[in-house]
């Protein structure tokens, strides 16, 4: 015999568990590469986040010119999505814990 | 091809034959590396049992694919690994879709592609992954010139990558600037 698992209780991850989660998020970072066109990363962006075309316009040129930016942040659920997202669209992004 | 315009609430462009067979045939190598990646991933007994098929944990050898399903972590690899079996199945379909969406409206023959916005943004994203896979091949940098000389063996191959970029442009402006307008 068993029971159901208790989804929410036993799925502790320790990654996301740690004391001080909350001031440190994650961010979802997007990395300049030669191919993706200046206008499509920010199209994408608009499409993706719902930037206005000026913030969209500003994250992409910070890509450019710095190469990188920070476009999202959040809970570590979160940036996933947003990374998979931009992976999906073939922007180069990863995700990582704010410093 | 003159590249794309608006009509009538349709995003439309004309593409000659050979234009249409060199897309095609570019999409259609996109979509089956991508099938050959899925197709090398051991099933077992409990993925055929729920359905559920786990991505593998470890980024493409090849570089194309690399650069097509990147790592989510760039130190981290536990943690790439894990999201890359969570994630690339359905990231490969996406890919898949979009490729399977241009076939459906590429006509073999060339002539006039007729898009809804819908089936245009499928197109974005087919081109692009194109143009990155080609990209990755050519090696293509940030100061790459407009051509290279006869001689050098990918002076065609980067021609067809201009030509893309230009297509993908094209297609950018056909889209927002529309929704620029408001219409």
């Amino acid at each position: 015999m068993t029971t159901p698992v208790e989804l929410e209780q036993t799925q502790v991850d320790p990654a996301v568990d740690e004391v001080g989660t909350e001031d440190r998020p994650w961010l979802t970072i997007v990395w300049n590469d030669p191919v993706n066109l200046m206008s499509y990363v920010t199209y994408v962006f608009q499409k993706l986040f719902g930037y206005s075309r000026d913030e969209a316009t500003k994250l992409m040129l910070d890509v450019h010119h710095k190469g990188r930016a920070v476009v999202t942040r959040g809970s570590r659920d979160k940036v996933e999505i947003d990374v998979a997202k931009l992976h999906g669209a073939g922007l180069w992004a990863t995700m990582q814990r704010d410093a | 091809m003159n590249g794309w315009r608006r009509r009538g609430g349709l995003v439309v462009a004309a593409l000659s034959e050979r234009e249409a067979g060199l897309l095609r045939g570019l999409v259609g190598q996109v979509r089956d590396m991508l099938a050959a990646r899925v197709a090398a991933i051991p099933q077992d007994e409990l993925s055929e049992l729920t359905g559920i098929t786990a991505g593998p944990t470890t980024a493409p050898a090849d570089r194309v694919l690399a650069r097509l399903l990147p790592d989510f972590h760039r130190e981290d690899a536990t943690l790439s690994g894990g999201l890359r079996a969570l994630h690339e199945p359905e990231l490969v379909a996406i890919k898949d879709e979009v490729a399977g969406i241009v076939l459906d409206t590429c006509p073999v023959r060339g002539g006039r592609v007729r898009l809804s916005d819908e089936q245009a943004q499928a197109w974005l994203s087919a081109l692009n992954d194109v143009r990155l896979a080609l990209g990755a091949v050519l090696e293509v940098t940030e100061d790459m010139p407009d051509e290279l000389p006869p001689e050098d063996p990918r002076a065609t191959h980067l021609a067809v990558y201009h030509w893309l970029t230009w297509v993908q442009e094209s297609l950018i402006q056909a889209l927002a600037g529309a929704e620029g307008a408001g219409t």
